[in-house]
């Protein structure tokens, strides 16, 4: 039974797995590099809901560390003359350090105390990477970050990405079905109940945030990998909040939701903006529809209308 | 990074009174949040947006007047109305209906509005940058510890505390300020008992807007006014709430004087990096108090 269910879920991810292998050699490299950006705020989004979706913590300043990683990144390229895949490596571990650092204080305080103070930490970050000229380049960022060759292409870029990205969502999946997970989820609907019965709850909180912040680094290094530049925009709160309503767009409570809501506000913004400046504008009536008529997402929405039970029946009861 | 070779008393004074008149408008702003704080229990993000458009409409306003000393008054008087007017529309219209929802679902809300409403501002008083003339009276400065004030920001000393012991007066002294505030401990008992919470609570909000609107006329006449203003001040606003403790009102002012003045003191030693000195304050306050300086609300 168990065996079944599984091979017959594989199923759709290979498929469009395989797809995407074989899309970039016939859609044109205007499409590969959307693509590529998809992938980036995909597992960006991904990370996130690990712990907003199934932690229920407020995470609002998820970019940050996003923008720590994608600054380490630069940072070590550009002005180091270490091996490169030092830097690449040294993104996400700087990521989560931040993750820890911020986590640590944050962990301490409930709801929206843990989202204020967040908030302020991170945007203590922004305003470094925004002042400090000398270093970060300050508002400008940095740009032409030197790249291996072999990921500077935009089709090397796309397969690093893919690569990256299949792998980051397999690890995802076997922490979201781990006893680990599985605590993290308690915790999020009663973490009275939890801490009763002897869970440590904010260790619990603090370790999902590093482990989210340092797939956040990921997606910071694939990022510049992407774009082959860095700017403090990433780390601004208003990006946080946008990539917080990618995972309500797509369902807080299901895994593959947030790919689906990156995936449909990168194809919105790149052509809905050929056609208007008022993006945000668009953006903010998109939200308001989800608020009143999908609240649980368009992968919520799909997998309820569908009847995959299980899962629903728990939100039910929370709601 | 040389500190001490031109800072002397009189600077630090002087400095000190910048930081004084800044910290009255943010107390302005965000007492008006703290209040919806209070009440609604929701951090309105779309706060600074009715600020910003409390400033253009100052313009708008002062400009339609003629620009001089009657126009500024009317624009101080008027502009906080029509912000509340806006605000009215939006609380009526959608916001009163998400009241039995989840918490997150009304800050997402005013998260949509303050997209929203910056892009309709973008729209109807473009990118440019504004600017409006404070009246004769307040034009010109006066000198205090060796060094030049604005008298505009003397008007603003005045202000902030006004509104302070307004705001104060509002909340403990009549019946709408007290059924506001006990709607904010229980709102199912203040239900119970006859009254209509969602009108107390739209009250609130839009109370709350009024002196955003308020803030954003005051603060006009002293910078350029421009879109993109909303993030400065919320990002500000938000700190400023979180470290006097939600929803108190004398949390707001201690949280908007901490803010103003090592801001203010920032610019005097490490002018590049003024703008990390409050953040810092933030956080170190933070770390020693997590819940803010003084008793939360709720």
């Amino acid at each position: 039974m168990l065996k079944g269910t599984f091979s017959l879920k594989s199923i759709g991810p290979a498929a469009i797995l395989i797809a995407l292998v074989i899309l970039p050699s016939i859609i044109p490299r205007f499409y590969i590099y959307i693509l590529a950006v998809i992938f980036v705020t995909a597992l960006l989004a991904m990370s996130l809901n690990m712990v907003v979706g199934h932690g229920g913590m407020f995470q609002f300043h998820h970019g940050a560390f996003y923008g720590v990683g994608a600054y380490t990144v630069a940072l070590m390229l550009t002005k180091t003359s270490l091996p490169m895949w030092m830097g690449f490596v040294a993104g996400p571990f700087m990521a989560a350090f931040a993750g820890l650092v911020i986590g640590v204080f944050c962990v301490r305080l409930n709801r929206l105390y843990f989202g204020m103070l967040q908030i302020s930490l991170g945007s203590l970050l922004w305003a470094i990477a925004f002042r400090w000229y000398s270093f970060t380049g300050g508002d400008d960022g940095i740009h032409g970050i030197p790249l291996p060759s072999l990921i500077s292409s935009s089709t090397g870029a796309y397969y690093f990405g893919l690569i990256l990205l299949t792998i980051c969502l397999i690890v995802m999946y076997l922490i979201f079905k781990s006893p680990f997970g599985a605590t993290l989820q308690a915790i999020r609907d009663n973490p009275e109940r939890c801490e009763a019965i002897g869970i440590n709850v904010r260790r619990h909180q603090l370790i999902a945030i590093v482990i989210a912040t340092f797939f956040a680094g990921i997606a910071g290094v694939l990022f510049v990998v992407v774009e082959g530049s860095v700017f403090p925009d990433l780390l601004f709160w208003v990006f946080s909040l946008e990539i917080f309503i990618m995972c309500l767009l797509g369902g807080w409570f299901t895994f593959a939701g947030p790919i689906l809501g990156a995936a449909i506000m990168i194809s919105l913004r790149t052509f809905v903006g050929i056609y208007t400046e008022y993006w945000t504008l668009i953006l903010g009536i998109i939200l308001i529809l989800l608020i009143f008529f999908l609240p649980e997402g368009v992968w919520g929405y799909l997998l309820e209308k569908f009847g995959f039970q299980g899962k629903k029946s728990l939100e039910k009861e929370r709601q | 990074m040389e500190i001490g070779h031109t800072v002397t008393l009189a600077a630090l004074g002087s400095q000190f009174l910048v930081g004084l008149s800044r910290a009255m408008i943010l107390f302005v702003v965000t007492s008006g949040m703290s209040f919806v704080l209070g009440v609604l229990r929701v951090p309105n993000v779309a706060h600074g947006s009715l600020y910003m458009i409390g400033a253009f409409a100052a313009f708008s306003i002062s400009h339609l007047f003629g620009g001089g000393s009657t126009g500024f008054w009317l624009a101080l008087i008027l502009s906080p109305f029509v912000v509340a007017a806006v605000s009215l529309i939006a609380e009526r219209s959608l916001f009163c209906h998400l009241y039995e929802r989840e918490h997150l679902m009304l800050l997402l809300f005013t998260f949509a509005l303050m997209l929203i409403l910056g892009d309709l501002v973008k729209m109807v008083w473009g990118a440019d940058y504004r600017s409006i003339m404070a009246p004769e009276f307040f034009r010109g400065s006066v000198t205090l510890f060796n060094a030049p004030f604005p008298r505009y920001n003397l008007f603003l000393l005045v202000v902030g505390p006004l509104v302070a012991i307004g705001l104060w007066l509002f909340s403990n002294k009549t019946k709408i300020g007290k059924i506001a505030r006990a709607a904010a401990v229980d709102r199912e008992m203040v239900g119970a008992i006859g009254i209509n919470v969602s009108w107390v609570f739209a009250f609130a909000f839009v109370l709350g807007c009024f002196l955003a609107g308020l803030g954003g006329a005051l603060v006009s006449p002293t910078v350029s006014i421009t879109i993109g203003m909303d993030h400065d001040i919320i990002m500000e606003a938000f700190l400023i709430v979180t470290i006097g403790g939600l929803g108190n009102m004398w949390g707001a002012m201690v949280g908007s004087l901490i803010f103003g003045i090592t801001q203010s003191f920032g610019v005097l030693f490490l002018p590049q990096f003024a703008i990390v000195f409050p953040y810092l304050a933030v956080v170190i306050i933070l770390i020693w108090r997590p819940t803010g300086m003084l008793k939360s609300v709720w």
